[in-house]
């Protein structure tokens, strides 16, 4: 066990808030429709903002709310599947503009688990060597939606928000358990983002991959509403407790429907999945830590109460964090 | 597995699926009209089947009643045998 502690919180969201019947201007779909089958309501959406632009008005706000120089932290990390570039990363973006000299940077691709991947690398750093750090999911998953495509596009959103951490000694805050799945062969289940291979060097010109967002729905809720759970059930063994120690489940924000049947097949008061899909879409990397922002600034979460963090998406990846906030 | 059981184990899913009593989920009822699920409801239904079975069902085209469900369960069991 380690005495790693969510010190603080923070989000960054679009102010441009879309509703789901503006989204008839682009496409025929309803406000009916989206909300029955995902929950969702509405989502922020950058007019211009980069993932990099939210991700460091998240870091400014969590060295103001901390009162930490940023050139106490040790590492920054970025979990995020819609860079503004391939290089720099995003977090070394951040760490030039908040002045974290100290900090190395790098960004983590996970998809949708890549708050929970980033929360395990980062428990690795803190273990070994660093004391502070800094783990953020961004996101402007706008840029890679058809806006024109109905069964894609009006699910997602933009967002970032992110967390500082650190490794208290006798703190009783603490990681207590991990759990990290990926699928790899259902990868092209859920895609976005190809880079084609266009040099002077290419033979073939006609390359059949998209750029935007392409999902088998059905194999990625089966694989959501399946996995999931069995995740959580042995990230919560691992940490020697049962399901229903857990006070509040932290899912990534996908859909309503998946986040019910989650909570049917584990057998818990849906009460304890919070949730925020109506109001940000599926935000990616960042639903777990806006999410837990929230909560956290609601009062919801309680220091010394055992949350379940689960993250599930692109890779396919799964993974699951037990925390004692 | 008999009729009688392959059917009550459906009828517990859908209750449990879309929140109806179970009086109302009989063989006859047509689970999109009577029940009025949609297209999700239909698909979470199926995917509760095919764990509780063991089986894949690939498509629901031809599926219309709770009998059409107990029979496509029924022939896939015992295909599996």
């Amino acid at each position: 066990m380690t005495g790693i502690q969510i010190v603080q919180s923070a989000n960054a969201v679009p102010e441009r808030v879309v509703p789901n019947d503006e989204l008839n201007a682009y496409m025929e779909t309803s406000d009916e429709w989206i909300s029955s089958r995902t929950g969702i309501k509405q989502r922020h959406v950058s007019t211009g903002q980069t993932t990099g632009d939210l991700c460091t008005s998240v870091a400014m706000q969590l060295l103001n709310q901390s009162g930490w120089r940023a050139s106490t932290l040790d590492f920054i990390i970025v979990a995020t599947m819609s860079p503004d570039y391939l290089t720099p990363a995003t977090a070394a973006i951040v760490q030039g503009r908040i002045g974290a000299q100290n900090a190395f940077a790098f960004d983590v691709n996970a998809a949708c688990s890549g708050f929970i991947y980033g929360l395990s690398v980062a428990e690795g750093f803190l273990h070994a060597t660093g004391s502070r750090g800094m783990l953020i999911g961004g996101e402007v998953l706008s840029k890679l939606v058809d806006w024109h495509e109905r069964s894609t596009a009006v699910l997602f959103g933009d967002g970032a928000a992110g967390v500082l951490l650190e490794n208290k000694a006798g703190g009783k805050s603490a990681i207590l358990a991990s759990d990290l799945q990926t699928i790899g062969n259902l990868g092209n289940r859920l895609t976005a983002g190809y880079q084609p291979v266009n040099s002077v060097f290419t033979t073939d010109a006609t390359d059949k991959h998209q750029a935007y967002f392409e999902m088998d729905g059905r194999a990625v809720y089966k694989f959501a509403t399946h996995q999931v759970p069995e995740s959580i059930e042995r990230a919560v063994q691992k940490a020697g407790l049962l399901v229903h120690d857990i006070d509040y489940f932290i899912l990534h924000q996908a859909n309503q429907r998946i986040i019910d049947q989650i909570a049917r097949r584990l057998s818990q008061p849906s009460d304890k999945f919070l949730s925020n899909v109506a109001h940000f879409g599926n935000t990616s990397a960042a639903s777990i830590p806006i999410l837990l922002d929230e909560a956290i600034r609601n009062g919801i979460l309680q220091r010394g109460q055992v949350i379940a963090l689960s993250g599930f998406g692109g890779g396919l990846t799964v993974g699951t964090q037990i925390i004692k906030y | 597995m008999t009729n009688d059981e392959i059917f009550s184990k459906v009828q517990a899913i859908i209750v449990d699926q879309t929140g109806e009593d179970a009086d109302k989920v009989t063989l006859t009822t047509n689970i999109k009209q009577d029940l009025d699920a949609d297209s999700l409801d239909i698909f979470e239904v199926i995917n509760e089947i095919e764990d509780e079975f063991d089986i894949k069902i690939e498509t629901e085209e031809g599926i219309e009643t709770v009998s059409d469900l107990v029979t496509f369960v029924e022939k896939q069991l015992a295909d599996k045998e």
